[in-house]
């Protein structure tokens, strides 16, 4: 620990229980992730209930071989959040650097993947609005929304964890963590976990529906 | 310590199913099945975030504690979805009623 500052806060007895208390925080933090994202789900549920048609038709628009790249691209990066997580428990430094920075190197790589469909989805006039490609079919534009907002939100959300893997990598290469304390890591291998969890269902409900005909 | 410290073997295998289930939901979806391709699709889905949850987030290893906090974010959506799909999959039986 070359850092002055102590790892333990006061009000907590032993760094066990500070790091319990931690992740219990970080786990709410979730729970209202979870909901903040569930009203969009829920809003897709009853809409694509309601227009199923419109819905399949939307969807076959998306460009499946990006949307599937992208999730590939997002499992892998919650490996190397998870064995950066590893390093840290037995208190290689070096490692979680490593790995984080493999990590951000993955999420750099979803959002470029992603920039590239939406400029195909934007040449194909698939944004909701007057220059729609099918302006006869507002359902379809629903659809479209959905893809948007949802796809947006969970880029917005990517975009976040970057910024927190860079802090992270910085405060691992100067020797914050160890074996003993290592909490900040595992926290953010939660969230990072989460918005992984979070494309694993935006892919098949975007991009899978109907792609059979 | 509370340190989880699997081997990383583990974590690779864990990789490499979820790498074989996304290759699963995306064959199946290139078959005709009907209202089972959104069914099957959700289901996968839903084996790849329990992975996810037990393994890569651990808390297969955790407090129980831990358990409840990370179950109780998904049984709330269940209850927004619950509740909301019973109000519009029975609209039209009310409407039919006058």
């Amino acid at each position: 620990m070359s850092d002055a500052q102590a790892p333990l806060a006061e009000q907590f007895a032993s760094l066990p229980q500070q790091a319990e208390a931690s992740r219990l925080g970080m786990w709410a933090f979730l729970c209202s992730e979870i909901m903040f994202f569930g009203g969009m789900f829920a809003g897709y549920i009853i809409y694509r209930h309601a227009y199923p048609a419109a819905f399949a038709a939307g969807s076959r628009e998306t460009d499946v071989f990006y949307g599937t790249l992208n999730t590939a691209i997002l499992l892998t990066s919650s490996l190397t959040m998870a064995l950066a997580v590893q390093s840290a428990e037995v208190g290689k430094s070096r490692n979680i650097v490593r790995f984080l920075l493999a990590t951000i190197f993955l999420a750099v790589a979803f959002l470029a993947v992603k920039g590239l469909e939406y400029s195909e989805d934007f040449h194909k006039h698939l944004v909701p609005g007057r220059a729609f490609a099918d302006a006869g079919e507002p359902k379809t534009q629903l659809f479209f929304y959905f893809y948007w907002l949802m796809t947006g939100l969970h880029g917005l959300h990517v975009l976040i964890g970057i910024c927190v893997l860079a802090v992270m990598a910085r405060l691992a290469s100067r020797g914050r963590f160890s074996a003993e304390y290592h909490n900040p890591i595992e926290l953010t291998g939660l969230y990072w976990h989460f918005v992984d969890i979070v494309w694993i269902f935006l892919y098949p409900l975007l991009y899978l529906i109907n792609r059979h005909s | 310590m509370n340190s989880v410290n699997q081997p990383v073997k583990r974590y690779i295998a864990v990789w490499a199913a979820l790498m074989l289930l996304l290759l699963l939901t995306w064959v199946v979806a290139s078959f005709d099945l009907g209202p089972a391709n959104t069914a099957l699709a959700l289901f996968i889905a839903g084996i790849k975030m329990l992975l996810v949850m037990l393994i890569f987030m651990q808390v297969r290893w955790h407090s129980r504690s831990v358990w409840i906090f990370a179950a109780a974010g998904f049984f709330w959506f269940l209850i927004l979805v619950t509740l909301t799909l019973s109000d519009y999959l029975t609209r039209h039986e009310v409407k039919s009623l006058f």
